[in-house]
């Protein structure tokens, strides 16, 4: 079966129903299972929850993840390569209606980025594009691929949805993770949130993890974009969906991440606000649903809240980004994607992880680990 | 003197430690000091073998413990192969603690990859310690690839759930001609003196150091569980009998001139 049928089975009305009509009880039970189901996890994420009951899931949460990962927390950077899209998403500071410069690395300032990106210590590296396939497609992405790779051992794609084969060609060329959120699970506000471009094809970006499993990707991130679309739904699809690619690839992990939405040139209004209560619950529900799962914080957060929020599950956290192109060696940067909130440098963030007993990791891969595309 | 002798190497310590999940390396470094261990192995991914001054391997004395690489995050026989020649030629010697785990999430050793694994390196000149299903078929195989122990989780990576292999891990003791060194899921000290009461030759610890609020004051109680525990095997545990003993014994008239 894939996602796509899979998600039939749990139709949004029904699914935002049973969520915030969770009786107490039913919470209390959740919170005393072993392992999640995913009513359970549906449960978890009830409006309903006491402060009691939040407590003691961010607990649970704390030690699954302490036991699992350690006290350790992995850094990585995201690079952007190119900000040139045809897309008309309308929250989004790339959307092709915005007049600004814009602009696509060449390969010399892609190991510019890359060298200052290692001096400040990463070694895991997220390159991001926009959806211009004649400018910044797959051969391009390759290109860039290679050139990275000198300087950091692990490198990670957040670009457009591909082909089977194109993800078969970024193994090869040495991707080891995709990362690519479904923005908001409910077709019908896809739609009118994604009017045109190629991203206006809800169902391609759907099974496109799966093509990346298909294809041997080691890592696979979900998650949708806070603030779209209704928060309930959209996280407990994001929870479906990481489970379903985590059975269905056994040799894969998933990550989740919870990006709220961030002001973004364009002048976009949230339809709706997770405050930090509720962020802070998806992230222990998600948690206790996927133990293994690897949890992505990023930079849209504010330095407080992501100290705050870096015992309760969090396993991966950007630092010192800059979401513009070029952004790490130009003083005057181009326009940016979103502004980010925690403006801490690597360094910074180092030394409060170190404060709070945490052990930054900047390596967790290795030269010696094979891209070996998987075939059907 | 009761020593660990693995490849002809001899050891005074039978508690090995992992090097990962601690907050830092200063509270890997007081464990490790606390645990008395001689054997402390290190994930190749998570280090630049061939610095020096790699922030995790400048901590670790040479002098004082053997670091043994191991080759977790490998998906299959090639990976695990590639890391351990590589940190080969990097200057260590030639001890590989062999681990391939292709499922992410429960982190479990794959048996054939483990095997072909291992038979690759052993011929390459490796003296190979492989983590292991505890699964007393796969022990012989590996045995006779020629390894030089054998080491069967407890339960999985990082649950801390004791010996939940127990009956398996006691045939692989039993049938052993090479150390047994039980790795993975030891959550306790008392864990660990089970499985050296029962006989394992030493045991790995990691998860069950780094996860606590003193990570010193625990090696230091696993160091005690696991002398506990041998010093038991070696003085023989009363055998448990399922009904008391007649104190009057049935069969003493035989006995009786």
């Amino acid at each position: 079966m894939s996602f796509q049928q899979q998600l039939q089975l749990y139709p949004q009305n029904e699914i935002i129903q049973r969520i915030t009509t969770t009786t107490s009880q039913q919470i209390d039970r959740a919170l005393q299972q072993q392992r999640l189901n995913i009513e359970d996890f549906s449960a978890l994420l009830s409006p309903n929850i006491t402060d009691k009951q939040l407590e003691l899931m961010a607990e649970r949460a704390h030690r699954i993840t302490r036991q699992r990962f350690g006290r350790t927390i992995l850094l990585y950077a995201p690079l952007y390569l190119s900000n040139e899209c045809f897309n008309g998403c309308k929250y989004c500071g790339f959307n092709a209606d915005n007049k600004f410069l814009r602009k696509t690395l060449t390969m010399i300032e892609i190991e510019r980025e890359a060298k200052i990106l290692r001096s400040q210590g990463f070694r895991h590296m997220l390159l991001l594009t926009g959806e211009a396939p004649k400018v910044a497609g797959i051969e391009y992405l390759e290109g860039a691929v290679k050139i990275i790779k000198e300087f950091c051992g692990s490198v990670s794609i957040e670009v457009f949805p591909m082909d089977t084969d194109g993800y078969r060609r970024m193994v090869t060329a040495g991707v080891d993770g995709l990362t690519l959120y479904q923005e908001t699970y409910d077709p019908e506000l896809y739609q009118q949130l994604h009017p045109y471009g190629p991203k206006s094809d809800y169902n391609y970006r759907l099974e496109a993890p799966e093509r990346a499993g298909q294809a041997g990707m080691r890592r696979i991130g979900v998650g949708s974009l806070l603030g779209l679309g209704n928060s309930l739904s959209d996280v407990f699809y994001s929870g479906l969906h990481a489970l379903y690619l985590a059975r269905k690839f056994w040799r894969t992990q998933v990550t989740l991440s919870f990006p709220r939405i961030c002001p973004a040139d364009g002048g976009f209004q949230p339809n709706t606000i997770v405050d930090d209560r509720q962020l802070t619950q998806f992230i222990c529900a998600m948690r206790l649903l996927i133990p293994d799962a690897g949890l992505v914080l990023s930079t849209r957060e504010n330095a407080e809240l992501r100290d705050n929020l870096l015992p309760l599950g969090i396993t991966q956290m950007s630092a010192g980004s800059c979401t513009a192109p070029g952004g790490y060696g130009e003083e005057d940067k181009d326009a940016e994607q979103f502004s980010i909130s925690d403006e801490r440098s690597p360094a910074e963030v180092e030394s409060l992880l170190k404060s709070r007993g945490y052990e930054a990791v900047w390596k967790d891969w290795d030269g010696a680990f094979l891209n070996k595309a998987a075939n059907d | 003197m009761d020593h660990l002798i693995i490849a002809g190497r001899k050891f005074n310590s039978r508690l090995l430690v992992g090097t990962g999940k601690f907050s830092s390396n200063q509270a890997m470094v007081t464990a490790m000091e606390n645990s008395a261990c001689e054997i402390v192995t290190v994930a190749l991914r998570r280090v630049d073998i061939d610095n020096p001054e790699d922030s995790l391997l400048s901590h670790i004395n040479l002098d004082r413990y053997l670091l043994l690489p191991n080759t977790s995050g490998a998906r299959d026989a090639e990976e695990a192969v590639r890391l351990a020649r590589l940190a080969r030629a990097a200057g260590c010697e030639p001890w590989v603690k062999l681990e391939v785990t292709p499922d992410p999430y429960y982190l479990l050793p794959d048996p054939i990859e483990t095997l072909k694994a291992a038979e690759i390196l052993v011929k390459e000149g490796f003296i190979v310690l492989p983590y292991m299903p505890a699964d007393p078929v796969l022990a012989r195989h590996l045995e006779e690839v020629g390894t030089a122990t054998v080491m069967p989780l407890g339960a999985p990576i990082g649950t801390n759930r004791g010996l939940r292999t127990r009956d398996h891990i006691a045939i692989i003791i039993e049938q052993a001609n090479v150390p047994v060194i039980v790795d993975a899921g030891l959550g306790a000290p008392s864990h660990a003196a089970e499985a050296m009461e029962m006989g394992a030759d030493a045991v790995l610890v990691n998860t069950a150091l780094a996860d606590t609020t003193d990570p010193a004051l625990m090696a230091q109680a696993f160091r005690k569980g696991v002398e506990a525990g041998r010093e038991a095997y070696l003085a023989g545990l009363g055998g448990q009998r399922l009904q008391a003993e007649a104190s009057s014994p049935l069969t003493g008239f035989l006995r009786n001139d």
